[in-house]
């Protein structure tokens, strides 16, 4: 597979699929929470732009509606709404502390790794490049699962949460050319409503424990109780 | 006719770099709201500089100096390796990038020795944050260029231009991260926002000014000269490698000046790039310079790292 | 197809009119009323399946047989009696001031937003739309479970959130991965129609639908509560409203096993071999250990359900996963004798904590004296989750382990060892709640226990003899998964 003998649609893809990569990097790594909202938007630009050209090349016009639903949750909505959660909650100036650094990172890209061994059964039937584009994918929805496991405030755990859906959705669209209509306009919806349950809870979760520090919310467990 | 070209085109090199400083400082002006400088102004600094007599402390050895001339002349050196208007030169095909890389590194030893000789504390404190900043910018620079080399099988600029203009368009994954790792060590290697201030002598921030703080006449002027040189090098570099088109393959006069407007149009883009990038950011601590280039570095591994997982052939 | 848009639609008017004027007194009836016409709706959907076999809807968007029509029953059948039971007990909430007008209307909403995405999920023919429907019924119930606004409630439900959705969301990338490996077989619109898969499976990909099971059965393995993916089980079933815990026991568990077990379906198909299977059977039997393990700590009367909960669920997942007409049967008999005796045990546990006022184990004490029908209710229902003859869940336990002594006779002990474990567990907590001195002060309350004797009533039935119906149902649903049949 050399990239020289793909057609600009693949090229276009696969600089995408390390692009968003990338952001999930960035935010695995990033202790200030606006700019973790920063990078988090520019994913979900990053994603809007992958639509828009798959719905192109592919001349599949359900995708542009995809991509117009990606641009205004992903990018404008959610970020909006989870700036305005910092802003209220004056976080904007903490540095989150995050533990060990270069141990997280390692792990982010042993989790890289480890999608492109899970996924390596793929290759036999199908081209190198879905193979990259998938395990991108999956391993945007581990980075996402490692950034909650290494944040502690409830901001950081819901950008966690739709990274996810990014890394969900990147494949979708990369490798099965987006999802039947009525699956995405379902999706699409259930993410609306998780950002507004979101909303919902991060006020809930401030007016019982005064903070949003996850961490804090300790009461139930097995032991002593 | 071709050394004669090559010729010509260091010494466009030399001639326009004062130029390429003058268009960033006016970009600077009208994005910030102030009154431009005229584009020529580093031009008659530079003359004045070269008029005035030299001030020379009694305690500075022959090589204060001759650190001077050794570091304007190891630039001109490495800009003779990279393309400007033309690939397939003479200059170009005799040195590879890792010259030019030590061009730079011998330039930079012998101004943090001229930093260090007249014993100031602003000058060795200077030259203490230079070779910390190169000693983490250099790996990262190798990194970014070694991905382009590993495409284009070769480590001469030249050739891999070359290279990359006989494929056309492709879209590659590495060339981004390369790009950016590439820009970011350009930023700290030139001493510009974030990493160093050009136009400040506050004492607790600067890094360049700092080791050139006892330069002055016409010493002063070949090192101010040496460092406009090496910002458009590192312009041209981003430039000719990743965006290449334009640049002369044959030496008619035709393609050439082609070339030359070419790159001329993509250096005034990059400055007014770099321009919009210094009005926003602010200058960052010295103690987060590491931070900045290990992810710089990073960029250029993930490149390295895309070029074979993504691009290689299996 | 009627029957079918019925329900739906039922459940999203109810959706609105509760949100608009759920408030009201007398509400609860109404509730009721709805949930009355959705089971009939099914009833009628369940005699036309059984009249006509398999039906199709015209836009191939729904799909019921056999094995999801009696599913579907079930849930309206548990979602009408619980609702039966949550009009006294969410009126003596309110009355308690615990709940304002605001989130009763959310309540009664939710409910009926909560059963329209498991009707959705067991009605829709697109694998898809199932997701959405079992992420729609997270959405629903999350704030059900903070409805007090506690901070243990907050804390459990931002908990069921957080994992739910993102164990769901490997669901969503095995979905993926099936419908990338449908569509190099077919067209895309209609590659993920259960329906066409299920034709095809055997063209799929192997190794693609392995990855993709694993993803699939990790994604709804969290909702149904399988170990180590079980932490936000207790916390929601103890923080939330009884009637919540009691649809959460009785029905999302089922339907989460339900998805699994339709996937199941297409990856044996695809693959021909038993690597579904065993990692069913590994997980299950897991969660019904540690399941069995964990009841013994308990201290929350509502944690030690859900705990039995796992163990059920596990054990369900277990029989699936061993597969074979017997062990298939088993484990359709056990939904639903399990979801019919777990809710109303979660409804007279609901009684027994407000005539306590507590959920406190050690504080609840004495229900017999002070209110003989929460008492035995209580009682009765542990007796039979506990798999007591001769009640329902005694025959599928029964069914259960002789198909494992069956194919792997030495998985029977630790069956056997748990089943053990989980009677003694649950006893030593039941036995003095239920007996013992009635504390000073302990008052009767208003309830219900209609949905608690109906439910009990039907577990012996089942024990006792299997109607001739429904026996043909289950053994045409256990052809259809399994591909032989049991009787």
């Amino acid at each position: 597979m050399n990239i020289e003998s793909q057609d600009l649609y693949t090229q276009i893809i696969l600089s995408m699929a390390a692009l968003v990569g990338l952001t999930s990097f960035l935010m695995l790594g990033q202790g200030r929470l606006l700019r973790l909202i920063f990078v988090f938007a520019i994913q979900g630009l990053l994603l809007t732009l992958t639509t828009a050209v798959a719905a192109y090349s592919l001349d599949n016009h359900h995708l542009y509606i995809s991509a117009v639903l990606t641009l205004a949750l992903k990018v404008i909505f959610i970020p909006w709404m989870l700036r305005n959660e910092v802003l209220k909650s004056n976080l904007h100036r903490d540095v989150e502390a995050l533990g060990n650094q270069t141990a997280i990172m390692l792990g982010g890209a042993s989790l890289m790794v480890f999608s492109y061994y899970v996924l390596h059964p793929i290759v036999q039937t199908t081209s190198p490049v879905m193979l990259n584009a998938l395990a991108v994918s999956l391993s945007v929805v581990l980075l996402g699962m490692l950034l909650m496991i290494s944040h502690k405030q409830a901001i950081a755990h819901v950008v966690g949460f739709m990274s996810i859906e990014n890394g969900l959705f990147f494949a979708a669209i990369v490798a099965t050319k987006g999802m039947p209509m009525v699956v995405e306009l379902g999706i699409a919806f259930d993410v609306l409503v998780a950002a507004v349950l979101f909303g919902i809870f991060f006020f809930h979760i401030r007016s019982s424990i005064d903070s949003l520090d996850v961490d804090l919310m300790n009461k139930l467990n097995e032991v002593d109780k | 006719m071709n050394w004669l070209i090559a010729i010509l085109q260091t010494t466009l090199f030399v001639a326009l770099a004062p130029l390429l400083a003058g268009w960033l400082k006016v970009c600077k002006c009208y994005l910030q709201n102030r009154q431009p400088p005229s584009l020529l102004q580093p031009y008659r600094d530079l003359l004045k500089l070269t008029n005035k007599q030299p001030v020379v402390s009694e305690q500075a050895s022959w090589l204060f100096i001759k650190a001077p001339y050794i570091i304007f002349s190891a630039t001109v050196l490495a800009a003779t390796v990279v393309p400007l208007i033309a690939v397939d030169l003479p200059t170009s095909a005799s040195a590879d990038v890792i010259v030019m890389v030590g061009f730079f590194a011998f330039a930079r030893f012998f101004l943090a020795l001229a930093g260090l000789d007249v014993g100031t504390a602003f000058g060795g404190m200077g030259s203490s944050r230079e070779m910390t900043i190169s000693s983490l910018a250099e790996p990262a620079m190798l990194m970014a260029i070694f991905t382009l080399t590993m495409t284009a099988s070769t480590t001469n600029l030249s050739l891999a231009i070359s290279h990359v203009l006989e494929q056309g368009l492709v879209l590659r994954p590495s060339f981004v991260f390369a790009l950016f790792a590439l820009i970011l060590v350009a930023v700290a290697e030139t001493g510009r926002i974030p990493v160093d201030n050009p136009t400040t002598h506050l004492e607790l921030t600067m890094i360049h000014e700092a080791m050139i703080l006892e330069y002055s006449g016409r010493h002063l002027a070949l090192i101010e000269w040496a460092s406009q040189l090496k910002l458009m090098l590192y312009g041209v570099l981003c430039a000719n490698i990743f965006f290449p088109w334009g640049i002369a393959q044959t030496f008619s006069l035709h393609d050439l000046g082609y070339g030359l407007l070419a790159i001329i149009g993509k250096l005034m883009v990059l400055s007014i790039i770099l321009g919009i990038a210094e009005t926003l950011v602010a200058k960052m601590r010295l103690f987060r310079v590491q931070e900045y280039l290990g992810f710089a570095y990073l960029l250029g591994l993930l490149g390295m790292l895309s070029h074979i997982i993504l691009e290689a052939s299996r | 197809m009627i029957p079918v848009y019925l329900l739906l639609s039922i459940a999203f008017v109810g959706i609105v009119f509760f949100a608009l004027s759920g408030h009201k007194a007398e509400i609860g009836k109404i509730n009721v009323w709805f949930n009355s016409v959705s089971l009939f709706a099914t009833i009628w959907l369940a005699i036309n399946v059984l009249n006509n076999g398999t039906i199709l809807s015209a836009d191939k968007a729904f799909l019921i047989d056999s094995f999801n029509v009696y599913l579907i029953v079930l849930t309206a059948f548990v979602g009408l009696t619980t609702s039966i039971f949550s009009n006294p007990y969410m009126a003596h909430e309110k009355e308690l001031g615990k709940l304002t007008d605001k989130r009763l209307k959310l309540y009664y909403s939710m409910y009926q937003g909560f059963m329209l995405a498991m009707y959705l999920v067991l009605t829709t023919n697109n694998m898809g739309v199932m997701w959405v429907g079992m992420e729609a019924a997270t959405l629903a119930t999350v704030l059900l479970v903070s409805l007090y606004r506690t901070p243990e409630s907050i804390e459990a439900a931002w908990k069921y959130f957080i994992l739910c959705g993102v164990g769901i969301a490997q669901a969503l990338f095995g979905t993926i991965l099936l419908y990338y490996a449908a569509v190099q077989i077919g067209d895309g619109e209609n590659a993920l129609l259960w329906s066409e898969l299920f034709q095809h499976a055997s063209q799929l990909n192997p190794e693609v639908l392995q990855i993709a099971f694993v993803f699939m059965l990790i994604g709804y393995g969290t909702k149904i509560g399988l170990v180590p993916l079980h932490n936000w089980l207790p916390d929601a079933h103890s923080e939330g409203p009884t009637p919540m815990s009691a649809v959460l026991s009785g029905l999302l568990l089922n339907d989460a096993l339900y998805a699994v077990v339709r996937n199941k379906m297409l990856v044996d198909g695809a693959t021909h071999s038993d690597m579904a299977g065993h990692l069913m059977m590994g997980f299950g039997l897991l969660s019904f250990l540690v399941g069995a393990l964990f009841l013994h700590r308990q201290k929350d009367i509502k944690r030690l359900f859900s705990y039995s909960s796992i163990e059920h669920m596990g054990l369900m997942t277990f029989a699936f996963g061993v597969g074979g007409a017997l062990a298939t049967f088993a484990a359709l008999l056990h939904m639903t004798v399990h979801s019919l005796t777990k809710s109303a045990i979660f409804v007279t546990v609901g009684h027994a904590t407000q005539v306590a006022g507590t959920q406190r184990m050690d504080k609840i004490r004495g229900l017999i004296k002070t209110q003989p029908k929460i008492g035995w209710g209580l009682l009765i229902g542990t007796i039979s989750i506990a798999g007591f003859p001769p009640f329902g869940v005694f025959t599928s336990e029964f069914l259960v382990l002789l198909a494992t002594m069956h194919s792997y006779p030495w998985l029977t002990l630790p069956l056997l060892l748990g089943i053990g474990i989980a009677f003694a567990g649950l006893f030593r907590h039941i036995q003095p709640m239920v007996y013992g001195e009635k504390p000073e002060g302990q008052q009767p309350v208003k309830a219900n226990l209609l949905p608690v004797i109906i439910h009990l009533a039907l577990v012996l039935w089942l024990g006792l003899a299997i109607p001739g119906f429904l026996a043909h149902w289950f053994s045409q649903a256990t052809f259809l998964i399994s591909g032989s049949s049991p009787l």
